[in-house]
């Protein structure tokens, strides 16, 4: 029993089929438990007031933005080397999660800045970075757009996502050099384990992160599965044609 | 691979190989700024190095799309992806021969855009050391872009799509480097940043242009 077993699109399937419905309840009740918690059961930060509370949709959907890029980018490197077409199809299906995440965590830093920064945007680095991945995530979903082959469009992406990622964290530190920045440091250093978040905070906060995680592989998990049916029905219409 | 470089330069140079069409580009993008922000002398030079190289950055995005379409359409691609020369190799001189047909031109035509730019004098230098060391990027960077969309019809729009991000790390070294030339600051870090890029493009793009384009191919 490998992992590679779910290479099989029929495998896949019955697999995803059988853990979906448990995860689109835990990643909805988490979420639904995040934001709740957040937004209702949190106090009121004593500088910021009730702005504070945009962070359970933020950080999470920042994170998951980094994260979608970086699963697609795995998925990309398997499909390069061993060829499995769930892989490179499951990179597709994560692109338009991707950048809809990016965009929230984009929205809602404007609408958290407005008040506390005084600006809706600033070209701070870590924004700025962010418009970056954003125009690489649109850049990605064209060219998968453009290319009527299939197997050619899951190459020549793979090649941007990988090339596309190299460019993207040096964009990140020529950015970093380029202007220093308005934006807070990391709320939750992992490395050094500590966290400038105080713990009635960063229990509500966890729980949506954990949500979106969840959130993001569910949704990915459906799509790709309605990208193998779609590449079934093609095959199947070509079949047709043919008789 | 000698031959390959003089006849890429041969058909970019003559009648209808789009030479010199960047470079009147890049002119009128700097006629246009202007117009477009106010003829103050001062605003003019202090955003001088940051338009001008704009404007090359966006002339070179310009020839791009001619770069590897006729070879692909003709077939010349395909034979040079059979030939014992590497194929990354034939596609480092088309990118070194797309540089001197765009970017050459451009660093050279640089100084004298400054002028109408009211360029501060002690960074004209700087200008000039900055396009140099970054446009050969610009051009490696591109043909990968060019190598992306070559199979695609009306592909232009999706290239600079692509291609523009991966624009940005080379646009801020230079820019900066130009900036800092200006008001007199020290150059050395971000010019080497920038010839840094350069030098990891040069030597890494033209693979993944190589794969890429043989997928385009197939």
């Amino acid at each position: 029993m490998s992992l590679w077993e779910y290479a099989n699109p029929v495998k896949f399937l019955r697999l995803s089929e059988r853990v979906l419905p448990t995860m689109w309840v835990l990643a909805i009740s988490s979420t639904f438990v995040g934001l709740v918690w957040g937004f209702f059961f949190t106090p009121d930060d004593i500088r910021q007031g009730s702005t504070v509370k945009i962070i359970y949709i933020h950080v999470p959907a920042a994170l998951m933005a980094i994260n979608a890029w970086f699963m697609m980018l795995v998925a990309s490197l398997i499909w390069l080397i061993r060829r499995h077409h769930v892989s490179a199809l499951a990179a597709k299906a994560a692109a338009p999660v991707g950048v809809v995440m990016t965009l929230i965590a984009l929205i809602t830093g404007a609408i958290w800045g407005q008040p506390m920064w005084g600006t809706w945007w600033v070209w701070d680095p870590r924004l700025t970075s962010f418009l970056i991945l954003f125009l690489f995530y649109l850049g990605y979903i064209a060219l998968w757009e453009a290319i009527e082959d299939s197997d050619t469009a899951a190459d020549l992406t793979a090649v941007l996502c990988m090339v596309g990622s190299v460019f993207a964290v040096l964009s990140r530190y020529a950015v970093n050099f380029w202007n220093q920045g308005l934006h807070q440091g990391t709320s939750i250093p992992v490395a050094t384990g500590e966290r400038s978040v105080a713990d009635v905070f960063f229990v509500p906060l966890l729980i949506s992160m954990v949500g979106f995680g969840l959130l993001f592989l569910a949704l990915t998990l459906y799509r790709t599965g309605t990208e193998i049916r779609m590449r079934r029905i093609k095959a199947l219409l070509a079949r047709e044609g043919r008789n | 691979m000698k031959a390959l470089l003089i006849r890429d330069i041969r058909l970019a140079v003559r009648a209808g190989g789009g030479f010199g069409l960047g470079l009147a580009f890049f002119l009128i993008v700097i006629v246009m700024v202007p117009f477009a922000v106010g003829a103050d002398t001062e605003l003019l030079s202090k955003i001088a190095p940051g338009v001008l190289w704009i404007g090359a950055l966006l002339a070179c995005l310009l020839s791009l799309d001619r770069l590897l379409a006729l070879d692909f359409e003709d077939g010349t691609l395909d034979l040079l992806a059979t030939a014992p020369l590497p194929f990354e190799a034939a596609l480092s001189v088309k990118s070194l021969a797309h540089w001197i047909t765009t970017g050459l031109p451009l660093v050279i035509a640089a100084p004298v855009l400054g002028v109408l730019m009211n360029l501060p004098t002690q960074c004209y230098g700087w200008l000039v050391l900055s396009l140099l060391l970054g446009t050969p990027a610009l051009s490696v960077i591109g043909t990968f872009g060019a190598a992306l969309t070559v199979g695609i019809k009306r592909g232009g729009l999706l290239l600079s799509l692509l291609v523009l991000p991966l624009y940005v790390p080379t646009l801020i070294f230079g820019a900066e480097s130009a900036r800092r030339g200006a008001v007199g600051a020290d150059v050395s870090t971000p010019m080497l940043l920038l010839a840094g890029i350069s030098a990891a493009a040069i030597a890494l793009m033209p693979f993944a242009s190589a794969a890429v384009l043989k997928v385009n191919l197939r």
